[in-house]
């Protein structure tokens, strides 16, 4: 499990970076979102990788932190989704004037030819 | 203990959002009402900041044991729940920010904040960003409050619009996204080595980690650390800045001002907390060191290319930064308290000059037009004659007139301001930079070589500063077509005289003010206080 989990955040990590460094708009936006799918993803593994056990402490067990997970991590990504998700959208909207504005989706503003 | 009292740390992050919030609600066309709000908020957080600060000295003992402040929210005890925490550096910090924004906001309700809507709610909410980054005692939270801050800073950057400020905003906002992934991805490695985002309990749990899983720490700080040097401009990161700075809005770019310094402030807020043992805080000092001269030269460069006055004071941000994180990086403990001296005023003297541009490019402005209405009209007979046009503002229509209150007003300004950034006696700026070369060469801590290098530095974009303001000032204000005064309004003029007379009284107040630092700089040296002021103590 721990394999493909770094597999899966290294590959998002590594095709965010490279639609990142694109010349057109929503190339970068999209890199900008597969980078935050990736923090989130790291975020959620520091709290380190676990199966069939609850994050909510309850009554009728005994109360033994090692029998649950972590609960911080869980709330960290939450915050942090809502986060990513928000600028992503602004960000969008930024790249909508710039292309209205320019008339063209690089991210100069201009063509690099013209 | 009052109530009042006890809430009290907590004010510069409520007041503003609670403000912001109600700016939405009320109607664009009211102008006034939305002015009058963002005065009052101002105001108060100002008045907040001044108790906290005088709280956090001596002179009140009773109420906060070793002058530390330390706000639990929810009641819920330190390591579990997030705090605040007020200790010297933070009030300052905070005291900054209130002056500034109080400032800022007279200034643009002369008339910059046309339309009043989303301009004076953004300015609410980074205020409310820019505080709760400085006090909060949490990694997590200062994620947070980083991205509020952030995000209003988006919208206040893309205000006035036009294709070239939509083209920088963006890049200035996917930049700055891009370093907030790094950002948490240094928290949760912080997070997921030792168990802790409180600030003061990750303090203690470092000191008791492992030698492999140090490692992975050092790592996550490093990664924490690009982060912050991003959002502080430090060279080679910091490209995005000086075009960000110089395209907003004059007071825009005055708040933005005290943008970087929170970049700085957590650079020393961490690792003040989480200085180890010596042999890593001497590599970390060392990269420091030179990517802080790295930034001064590139600093230095980027100001004697800038034509324009907005980009000029862009660079001296850039030139400030490279400065604050060079000197830190030398690791003198003299140092600190005459670096925190410059941090306030770069501070200061940036948001000031950023609001002079305002006013004095207005006067280029009408020379501009002016000058687009003499060059659509050639003089007919001159043209047919053959003979060069006369200077149609030639030297006789000088005679008999007196200098313009408002111009000689403006030009008082602008030269306090020069010699505040290039630090010439006998001005603030001076004493600031005099201290820190004294520190520097005077300590027998530091090798010669690293000590040399940075004095030059300093006194280059000192140099740097006087040539490029010359050139700018004769173009702002001795050119002959300048003589169409600008209007100035009271409301924006006064702010600015304010910031300034702020920073002189300050320093004529200067063994006080140095008494203060001194011992921020004491208790930055040894965190075991703020330690056991969020983690001791009832809940």
């Amino acid at each position: 499990m721990e394999l493909v989990y770094a597999l899966a955040t290294g590959v998002l990590t590594a095709s965010g970076v490279w639609l990142l460094l694109r010349p057109r708009t929503f190339q970068v936006l999209l890199g900008l979102a597969l980078l935050s799918y990736a923090t989130n993803i790291f975020i959620f593994g520091m709290g380190r990788l676990t199966l069939h056990r609850p994050p909510v402490i309850r009554g009728d067990t005994p109360v033994d932190p090692s029998f649950y997970a972590d609960p911080t991590p869980q709330a960290l990504v939450l915050t942090a989704i809502v986060i990513a998700f928000a600028t992503t959208a602004l960000f969008l909207v930024v790249l909508l004037a710039l292309r209205g504005l320019t008339g063209t989706d690089h991210v100069d503003g201009r063509e690099p030819d013209a | 203990m009052n109530v009042l009292l006890q809430h009290l740390p907590v004010l510069p992050v409520v007041v503003p959002l609670v403000t912001g919030a109600v700016m939405l609600l009320v109607r664009e066309r009211r102008r006034r009402t939305h002015g009058a709000l963002a005065i009052t908020s101002f105001t108060i957080q100002l008045a907040a900041a001044v108790v906290l600060l005088l709280l956090t000295t001596d002179t009140v003992r009773d109420v906060w044991t070793e002058g530390i402040g330390v706000y639990r929210i929810g009641g819920w005890p330190a390591p579990f729940a997030i705090v605040l925490v007020v200790d010297r550096l933070a009030a300052m910090m905070v005291m900054l920010s209130a002056t500034l924004g109080l400032a800022a906001i007279l200034y643009s309700v002369a008339h910059w904040d046309r339309p009043a809507l989303p301009f004076h709610a953004l300015l609410q909410f980074l205020a409310m960003g820019v505080n709760g980054a400085f006090l909060t005692g949490d990694l997590f939270n200062l994620y947070v409050f980083f991205e509020v801050l952030l995000a209003a800073s988006y919208g206040l950057v893309l205000r006035g619009l036009g294709s070239q400020r939509v083209k920088t905003g963006l890049n200035y906002i996917a930049i700055n996204l891009a370093s907030s992934s790094l950002f948490l991805i240094g928290v949760a490695l912080i997070y997921g080595i030792s168990g802790t985002l409180n600030m003061a309990d990750l303090t203690q749990k470092v000191a008791a980690l492992e030698p492999d899983d140090r490692t992975i720490l050092e790592a996550g700080a490093a990664v924490l650390g690009v982060a912050f040097l991003v959002k502080a401009g430090s060279w080679p990161l910091n490209f995005w800045l000086p075009r960000t700075y110089a395209i907003a809005l004059p007071p825009v770019a005055a708040i933005f001002a005290i943008l970087s310094k929170v970049g700085i402030y957590a650079v020393i807020r961490v690792s003040s907390l989480t200085a180890g043992d010596n042999i890593t805080t001497t590599i970390l000092d060392e990269i420091l060191f030179w990517v802080g001269l790295g930034t001064l030269l590139a600093g230095i460069v980027g100001m004697l290319s800038a034509r324009h006055l907005s980009r000029f004071i862009a660079y001296s941000v850039v030139v400030s930064t490279g400065l604050v994180l060079g000197a830190l990086g030398l690791g003198i403990e003299t140092l600190i308290a005459p670096v925190l001296f410059y941090i306030g005023l770069s501070v200061v003297t940036t948001g000031t000059f950023f609001m002079l541009t305002g006013m004095a490019e207005r006067a280029r402005e009408t020379i501009v037009a002016r000058n687009a209405a003499e060059l659509t009209a050639p003089a007919p007979f001159f043209v047919a004659y053959g003979v060069a046009d006369p200077d149609p503002y030639g030297i006789d229509e000088e005679i008999g007139t007196a200098i313009p209150a408002a111009m000689a007003f403006l030009g008082l300004i602008f030269v306090f301001c020069v010699m505040l950034v290039a630090g010439l006696p006998p001005l603030p700026g001076f004493v600031a930079k005099f201290a820190i070369l004294a520190a520097v060469l005077g300590s027998p801590e530091v090798a010669a070589a690293p000590a040399w290098l940075f004095a030059s530095a300093v006194l280059l974009s000192g140099l740097a500063t006087v040539i490029t303001t010359s050139r700018i000032g004769i173009r702002l204000f001795w050119t002959s077509a300048a003589r169409r005064v600008p209007r100035l309004r009271l409301l924006e003029a006064a702010p600015v005289a304010l910031l300034l007379l702020a920073m002189f009284a300050a320093t004529a107040a200067a063994p006080v003010v140095m008494e203060f630092l001194d011992a921020t700089a004491a208790s930055l040296q040894d965190p075991q206080a703020y330690v056991r002021a969020v983690l001791g103590g009832e809940p």
